[in-house]
């Protein structure tokens, strides 16, 4: 018990969980405005817009993210040169917060197209009869209905990238959850199983009341038909 | 609710306009294409050389195909463990004995809770160090038990629902030809609510295929793996790894579009079950007519 104790001294195991909490927050912050944007073209009427859309999505919800965030490292950072930051470790962590972005930025898309699914025609029939065109009638009322309606299907997507977000290890991040645990797994050889319960308890306990919470939102933003 | 519904039908002008639009769309899209294709030919990573060499004999019969075989391997076994996993886990939740269906709620909870990277970590290192499996091959088991636990999880959580939204009636049926509750729920609920979920089952396994690639790192011979080991030689890592992807993607795809077809094949199945009886039917409909939601009475 006491050697289990001394892990917390030793480690800093919740730094390691706040980073995996700030790229989970600018990720997820990046991943809703590229997918509004996604979804806003694929229901467009402009074809070429709706074929980008669509082919964005086809090909990032079929790519593992693991080559998304190794990508970034290897391709365009190692081979390409190419920089976020000055900092060295802060270029990393930008990298795989754009990785994430791009990522969950296609599975974004889809929870909102579902949140439009439920806006009911007569919504969009009387947006038009007032004279709105097609952005207005997005921004003023559709969107906003499809956002109360899609609160479930994008709370899904936020703890999923919660849990991807240790993912970030493949692009050096070095000091989130799962490269500390790893680290403590190698050095604490009898400690394997309480180091395991500790970090998955952690996630248990971050990822459980988002769950909770969104299914509150859902209910307090459903709108009433 | 289509998309088409968000506009009305574009007359002379709008039909201008969105042209107008779509050219430019189309043009900035290519536009976007030509600086990154060319920012790369400055670079020179355009060189025929280094794209080449990833379609040689020796690319593909020593790296690509037994990494892909691989990484196959590890995706069956994990897709059928997860299936066993699942029914076994989501009849657990289902259950009528309270222990049984306590437990089988916090496992569920659990394994879909906790990052699948974190159960691969922990597991290669568990398994190499107690010695259960030769050393080299515990990163691959570690690959296949983390995808077993959390899609397991996620199938359990289908079948349950599967379960829960088939007519109440099937299970009052069973019970009333003399089964128990379990044999109801194994020989008439579950096969049913399997057939109602296989869309969304297929769809899973496009999951447990994308994360296969997470065992590259705790260096399982997958895929990626073997694709970094060929790049780092050759020195095309991008072009490597955008190959990786796009078998990745080729392979998914092909799923997500058998899940459409067959979701396609269900709902289209299921108004046609109701006249193949024809006196059953018509009972049928006396009782559900009041309950069934518009689009069903139309068929």
């Amino acid at each position: 018990m006491e050697k289990y104790l001394s892990l917390f001294t030793q480690y800093n195991i919740p730094a390691a969980f706040w980073v995996n909490i700030q790229l989970t927050f600018w990720a997820a912050i990046g991943a809703l405005v590229v997918g509004t944007i996604l979804a806003l073209m694929r229901i467009s009427p402009v074809r070429s817009f709706a074929v980008f859309g669509t082919s964005y999505v086809n090909i990032i919800r079929n790519t593992p993210l693991t080559i998304i965030l190794l990508f970034g490292v290897l391709a365009l950072y190692n081979q390409l040169g190419f920089t976020l930051s000055d900092d060295f470790n802060q270029n990393f962590f930008n990298l795989a917060v754009m990785g994430l972005a791009i990522y969950h930025a296609a599975f974004v898309c889809e929870a909102i197209r579902s949140g439009v699914n439920t806006v009911p025609v007569g919504q969009a029939e009387a947006a038009r009869a007032i004279g709105l065109s097609f952005l207005p009638a997005a921004r003023e009322v559709i969107l906003p209905q499809a956002f109360r309606g899609a609160v479930v299907p994008l709370g899904n997507v936020l703890i999923a990238l919660i849990k991807n977000s240790t993912v970030a290890a493949v692009s050096s991040v070095a000091i989130e959850a799962s490269s500390i645990m790893k680290t403590m797994l190698e050095f604490e050889s009898n400690l394997i199983i309480p180091i395991f319960a500790t970090f998955a308890m952690g996630f248990v306990i971050i990822v459980i009341p988002v769950g909770l919470l969104t299914t509150w939102l859902s209910k307090k933003l459903a709108v009433a038909r | 609710m289509s998309a088409s519904v968000l506009f009305d039908t574009p007359g002379p002008k709008a039909k201008q306009r969105i042209l107008v639009i779509n050219i430019l769309g189309v043009l900035l899209i290519a536009g976007l294409l030509y600086v990154v294709i060319s920012g790369l030919a400055a670079k020179g990573q355009m060189e025929a050389s280094l794209w080449a060499s990833l379609f040689t004999a020796n690319a593909w019969e020593n790296f690509l195909l037994p990494g892909l075989l691989n990484t196959l391997k590890a995706a069956g076994l994990g897709i059928v463990l997860s299936v066993a996993f699942g029914l076994a886990f989501g009849m657990g939740l289902l259950s009528e004995v309270k222990v049984l269906r306590w437990f089988s709620t916090v496992i569920v909870e659990f394994f879909r809770a906790v990052p699948v990277l974190l159960m691969i970590v922990f597991f290669n290192i568990l398994l190499a160090r107690s010695g259960v499996v030769n050393g080299t091959d515990a990163p691959f088991w570690a690959v296949v038990i983390s995808l077993m636990l959390y899609n397991g999880s996620v199938v359990a959580e289908l079948v349950r629902s599967g379960v829960r939204n088939l007519p109440k009636g099937q299970r009052e049926a069973g019970i009333a030809i003399g089964l128990t509750t379990t044999q109801s729920l194994r020989l008439i609920e579950i096969p049913q609510a399997l057939v109602a979920m296989l869309p969304a089952l297929i769809g899973q396994f496009v999951v447990i295929l994308k994360d296969s690639a997470l065992g590259y790192i705790v260096g399982f011979t997958e895929l990626l793996f073997y694709s970094r080991t060929f790049a780092s030689a050759n020195g095309n890592m991008l072009q490597a790894l955008l190959l990786a992807a796009a078998i990745f993607i080729v392979i998914n795809f092909a799923l997500g579009k058998l899940a459409e077809i067959v979701s396609r094949r269900l709902s289209s199945r299921m108004p046609h079950d109701k006249p193949a009886d024809p006196t059953g039917a018509a009972i049928a409909a006396d009782i559900e007519a009041p309950l069934a939601p518009p689009g069903d009475q139309l068929k």
